[in-house]
């Protein structure tokens, strides 16, 4: 499977793209010039307001960014200190108004992450994109999101209910 | 994303409800078989089997392929249903981020033009 395309549901715009076996891409053209689309995804205040979204079922609870090559990034989810985890990483290439790429560090087989901008006619497309070591490690994180400990829980529980059965 | 897993949840949650079909899961996880095989195993018909074996693919913890006289079947979804599944969850992921990212770039665009105007 080198290929498999999905466009998004009418009107919602986003197309999701499996690029490879190792890498798996998300466009969106955006009513608005890149420097202030860059502004939204550079800019942690407002990257904080966006990135988690209220159905992801997870708050934010912090967000430093330090946007320039080698500079750092962390952001912590969680209800309460006890249940915070965070995800973190650095940049490796800054290119303001076009190109930003990331690491994901915070577990093993994390991926290197890039989002271009590319301006046209007052609108931008956006790509982001996410490069993983192995196949199995891309399917396996689905954006990061699905690393979520609530959702362990609940794997857990279901895991917990069927080995119950034998006895 | 949250309301369709839940019902996906809740849909294996039933599905495990039953001793049956808990055995029938414990057996797969040590080998596939076919659905007389399980309706030997489990003392009965195999229209009743079938009927578990439905209920189990429908949440998704099992899934069935027929070669040739013989319907197998093994644990999990399909991979191309899962393929599918996962690219879906991660668009909806996605449309939900650049909705709210949306919102922002309004704002700062009202930003722009009102201080062009200063």
């Amino acid at each position: 499977m080198s290929e498999s395309e999905v466009s998004g549901a009418a009107g919602s715009g986003s197309v999701v793209k499996r690029v490879s076996d190792l890498e798996i891409a998300v466009t969106r053209v955006f009513d608005a010039p890149a420097r202030i689309v860059y502004e939204a995804w550079s800019n942690p205040e407002l990257f904080a307001r966006w990135w988690v979204p209220k159905s992801i079922g997870t708050t934010l609870r912090s967000c430093t960014m330090d946007v320039r090559v080698g500079g750092t990034y962390r952001l912590e989810f969680g209800t309460d200190a006890e249940s915070t985890w965070a995800f973190f990483g650095t940049y490796t290439e800054v290119v303001p108004l076009s190109r930003m790429v990331w690491t994901n560090e915070e577990g093993e087989n994390g991926a290197v992450s890039t989002v271009t901008f590319v301006e046209e006619g007052g609108k931008t497309l956006v790509t982001f994109s996410e490069a993983y070591p192995s196949k199995e490690a891309l399917e396996a994180n689905l954006g990061g999101m699905d690393a979520a400990p609530e959702q362990f829980a609940q794997l857990d529980d279901l895991l917990a209910t069927l080995g119950a059965g034998r006895d | 994303m949250v309301q369709f897993q839940q019902t996906r949840f809740d849909t294996s949650f039933s599905a495990l409800s039953d001793a049956t079909r808990r055995g029938v899961l414990e057996r797969l996880a040590r080998e596939d078989a076919s659905i007389s095989d399980l309706a030997e195993t489990f003392q009965m018909t195999l229209t009743g089997m079938k009927k578990h074996i439905g209920v189990l693919e429908q949440a998704g913890l099992v899934t069935t392929e027929k070669v040739g006289r013989v319907r197998t079947c093994r644990l999990g979804i399909s991979r191309l249903e899962e393929e599918a599944q996962w690219i879906d969850r991660y668009r909806q992921l996605w449309d939900a981020r650049f909705s709210e990212l949306d919102k922002i770039v309004e704002e700062l665009k009202r930003r722009e033009s009102s201080d062009e105007r200063k």
